[in-house]
């Protein structure tokens, strides 16, 4: 049963109704990170997809923008409760970068510059679901947003989203990442509202 | 699992903010640093929840202080600050959070800094280290930072923090009005503040910087340059990055 708050009306829009449970809209694009933003030359940049006992693909800059991108517009859901609609990105998809990879693997582990983890299944980097994006609004994504390049996962909660990623490890186990080993879901779907571990 | 809490207590702590004291059956108990959700319901059934620090001490006691900065447009802080009243109900999720927190296990020197509401989860911090006043406990600074003197929370209780044991050392930045005699001119925290009000990095401290982004970000930066460990360095940003409209 609901206490109801006399006096307190709140703001719907029509933009609302397209939001998950427990969202509210904003038009900012917050930032939220949990310790410094680290600053990665793109000479020294590289990202790897490995198994853990083997480094399967690796890309510099150079040659991961030789790779076909993609322009996507996406809503944005973070676990603050803030969302963004209509975001505008270009990057990677995941089916381009794991597509010469064969595995049995079930689940990816990301990792970040600056040390950050998270985990989601690999069937969800997959199917035009996932990207490593580079370019934010028509600009080159700035530091504190994840730039040069961060994991883009718009249909889970923005934290699945690694800024600064790095690599990715096939795993055949759910290791749980940096936040989802701090009471955060292990999968985190906004649409059932999977915040924090125990929520169904 | 939502909890229904009942204001107990209001309390302004600028033109803007205002501490409320709710009463929770059956709080936990929290540890410094974590926040709640809280959870608002219209009368035709609209509800809308937002995430607050907690600004009181560690404890189970039944009884937690959240602070809310009233936002220009904001949906949920203008009543919250203006139309609640002591008696009220409200719906509460918590706490929450276990990466932004002391406990008082830590043993490290501790630094705080805090961009203007920053302040309200290093308070949690500075009130659960002032209450458990034991031989051993770890030296906290903390470096505030607000625009001027009237923009200052929990005033009260920073100035009564005692100074004998120098347990919590406590300097302010004023980055546009300081008060008369201040001996820094008004403007943000930079390098050399960060030297003179800061752990050196050799001490190792813990840092917990909690702000707005910008300020947050300029700061992480600096303590970085400064030499200091970025696996020590704990952040809590809020708001929008500044930069796009």
């Amino acid at each position: 049963m609901a206490i109801i708050s006399r006096g307190f009306s709140g703001r719907r829009s029509a933009a609302e109704a397209k939001l998950p449970p427990g969202q509210y809209l904003t038009t900012d694009f917050p930032v939220l990170s949990a310790g410094p933003t680290p600053h990665i030359s793109l000479d020294k940049w590289e990202f790897t997809i490995d198994d853990r006992s083997k480094v399967l693909k690796r890309w510099n800059w150079k040659s991961f923008r030789e790779l076909p991108t993609e322009k996507i517009t996406v809503d944005l859901h973070c676990v603050t409760r803030w969302s963004k609609l209509d975001t505008f990105w270009e990057g990677v998809s995941l089916d381009t970068l794991l597509a010469d990879i064969t595995t049995d693997a079930d689940f990816a582990f990301v990792h970040s510059y600056g040390d950050y983890t998270t985990n989601l299944p690999l069937d969800d980097l997959l199917n035009r679901k996932a990207w490593i994006a580079f370019r934010f609004d028509e600009e080159d994504l700035a530091p504190e947003h994840g730039g040069p390049a961060r994991l883009l996962v718009p249909h889970l909660y923005l934290w699945k989203s690694a800024k600064w990623v790095r690599r990715i490890t096939l795993t055949h186990e759910d290791q749980p990442g940096f936040w989802e080993s701090l009471g955060y879901h292990i999968y985190g779907d906004p649409w059932r509202e999977q915040r924090y571990s125990g929520d169904e | 699992m939502w909890r229904v809490a009942t204001v107990v207590g209001l309390h302004d702590e600028t033109a803007t903010a205002r501490t409320i004291t709710l009463t929770l059956p059956n709080w936990p108990g929290h540890v410094a640093g974590q926040h709640v959700d809280a959870r608002l319901t219209a009368p035709d059934g609209y509800s809308a929840v937002r995430s607050y620090s907690i600004a009181s001490a560690s404890n189970s006691k039944n009884q937690i202080e959240i602070t809310v900065e009233r936002l220009p447009n904001g949906e949920v802080s203008p009543y919250l600050t203006q139309e609640l009243a002591v008696g009220d109900q409200l719906e509460l999720r918590g706490p929450i959070g276990r990466w932004f927190v002391w406990s008082t296990e830590q043993r490290e020197p501790i630094q705080l800094i805090a961009g203007g509401s920053g302040i309200v989860p290093l308070m949690a911090m500075i009130r659960s280290r002032v209450a458990t006043p034991t031989r051993g406990n770890p030296p906290f600074r903390l470096l505030y930072s607000v625009r001027a003197p009237e923009a200052i929370f929990y005033r009260d209780d920073l100035q009564a923090i005692p100074s004998e044991d120098s347990s919590v050392v406590v300097n302010y930045a004023y980055t546009r009005t300081a008060p008369k005699d201040w001996p820094r001119l008004p403007g943000r925290i930079d390098k050399d503040l960060i030297l003179s009000a800061t752990w050196a990095s050799s001490v190792a401290a813990t840092f917990y910087i909690c702000g707005p982004t910008g300020f947050v970000e300029s700061v992480a930066d600096l303590l970085g340059t400064a030499g200091n460990r970025r696996e020590n360095i704990r952040t809590e940003r809020f708001g929008p990055t500044g930069e796009r409209k």
